[in-house]
């Protein structure tokens, strides 16, 4: 089973950053839906197709009149559920006129939209990402364009040896590649575990830089990931020999929560949402500027990395060859959990107005 | 530090593959009990989740000892 290239629908998937859905109308293209998001002057964030019913203009290209959208082309208006409500020049309004609107969720810092059946929509069903708008944790956060399809991230990031390679100098170091994995899958609730615990390990800059600890760490890395979208690096970096008390608490850890959203764009394209949130050096703006910097400068080099390969595979599509080791234990058991919710998911589609008769 | 509860609590029907100490096999572990070492991760994956077939069967008649950590 190859990486999936299709989308699962009937799933929720991060669309934005709560800061980035103002009252200017945002396009953004979520699983191959043009979709354009705003705020209503109530603060509801609003996402709805980004295609007028009249003739198809981007309704991200027109304006907001109080809550509602008025197209730039002709002037269709629509309220918050996509309805139309008033047509130029004429008073009676076709039935039909109506763009789908898409359920959101504002929650942990993202705006997270449903892709499908709207009836079917329910947000407790969202992963959480608490750390990201704690008032006692710190994140620094971004988003990159990946023009390569979203398997390949959930690939990248269910492998963490691969940071001994790509990422030497900012997150790798040799004992990422050498230390054994644990591998588990709950089915009932859809998640993939993978645990990489390190007692001795070189500390990489990233941490260095960030904890202040000069020496060796112990350096845990456990991986959360809620197929499709939401990706949880739970990371914890102590000078070796210190561990968490046997109550649980961590007193001498640094807690790092790194966070992906792995949001499809088209199916040769992605969103490539990343954060990372601190429980340390709070208040310190050179540690979020340092982390900041240097986390992105990983992403782009995965970027860099997943275009290229999207690249050769594409001349390779059909029966391509892989080989997969111990260390792809993870990443092929999130290529099974996608491929189900694919098929589970599919036929789900929004509601559309019957579409009218094709033009000539 | 703040302790912030974002991790999601284990079900139990859990897969879990451990990849033997000092070696390069992975043991697969299905939720069932049933163990099994492997070389590969696919076919690790294809018996695992065609639980229930062939976990437990005469066709695999000793379960997996439970593996002893060297001090
Ligand atoms: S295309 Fe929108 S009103 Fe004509
Ligand atoms: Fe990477």
């Amino acid at each position: 089973m190859g990486f999936p290239v299709k989308f699962a629908r009937n799933r929720w998937y991060v669309a934005a950053y709560t800061s980035e859905v103002t009252r200017e109308l945002l396009p953004r293209t979520i699983c191959g839906e043009a979709l354009v998001f705003y705020r209503t002057q109530a603060g509801q964030v609003v996402a709805l197709s980004d295609r007028c019913v009249h003739r198809r203009f981007p309704l991200s290209e027109s304006h907001l009149d109080g809550d509602n959208v008025v197209c730039g082309y002709h002037g269709f208006t629509y309220d918050t559920s996509g309805t139309c409500v008033a047509v130029p020049g004429q008073r009676r309004i076709p039935r039909t006129a109506r763009v789908p609107a898409f359920p959101v969720v504002e929650q942990d810092s993202f705006v997270w939209v449903w892709i499908g059946d709207a009836a079917e929509a329910d947000p407790a069903g969202i992963p959480r990402a608490p750390w990201l708008d704690h008032p006692d944790w710190t994140a620094v956060h971004g988003r990159e364009p990946l023009d390569a399809p979203y398997g390949l991230l959930v690939d990248n990031l269910l492998d963490l040896s691969h940071e001994t390679y790509l990422h030497g100098g900012y997150i790798g170091t040799p004992e990422v590649a050498e230390t054994p994995i644990k591998t588990e899958v709950d089915e009932e609730r859809q998640i993939v575990y993978v645990s990489r615990h390190m007692d001795d390990a070189a500390c990489p800059p990233f941490y260095a830089n960030s904890t202040g600890i000069t020496g060796r760490i112990v350096r845990w890395q456990d991986i959360e990931y809620h197929p499709p979208c939401l990706y949880l690096l739970h990371s914890r970096v102590a000078p070796v020999g210190v561990l968490p008390n046997a109550d649980g608490s961590d007193p001498g850890g640094f807690h790092v929560e790194v966070v992906y959203a792995i949001t499809p764009e088209t199916e040769n394209s992605t969103h490539d949402f990343w954060a990372v949130a601190r429980d340390f050096a709070g208040d310190d703006d050179g540690v979020s500027d340092f982390l900041r910097e240097s986390n992105r400068t990983v992403v782009l080099q995965d970027v860099v990395a997943l275009n290229t390969l999207a690249k050769v595979l594409e001349t390779e599509r059909d029966g391509y060859q892989e080989l997969s080791i111990n260390i792809d234990t993870g990443g092929l058991a999130a290529r099974r959990l996608i491929a189900a919710q694919i098929a589970q998911g599919a036929g789900a589609e929004p509601a559309r107005a019957p579409s009218a008769a094709a033009t000539g | 530090m703040t302790a912030v509860d974002g991790r999601t609590g284990r079900t139990g029907s859990i897969y879990t593959v451990e990849w033997v100490p000092g070696t390069d096999l992975l043991l697969g572990i299905c939720h069932c009990g049933a163990r099994r070492r492997f070389e590969d991760p696919i076919e690790l994956w294809d018996w695992m989740l065609g639980h229930p077939e062939g976990h437990r069967s005469p066709a695999d008649p000793a379960p997996e000892p439970a593996l002893t950590r060297r001090a």
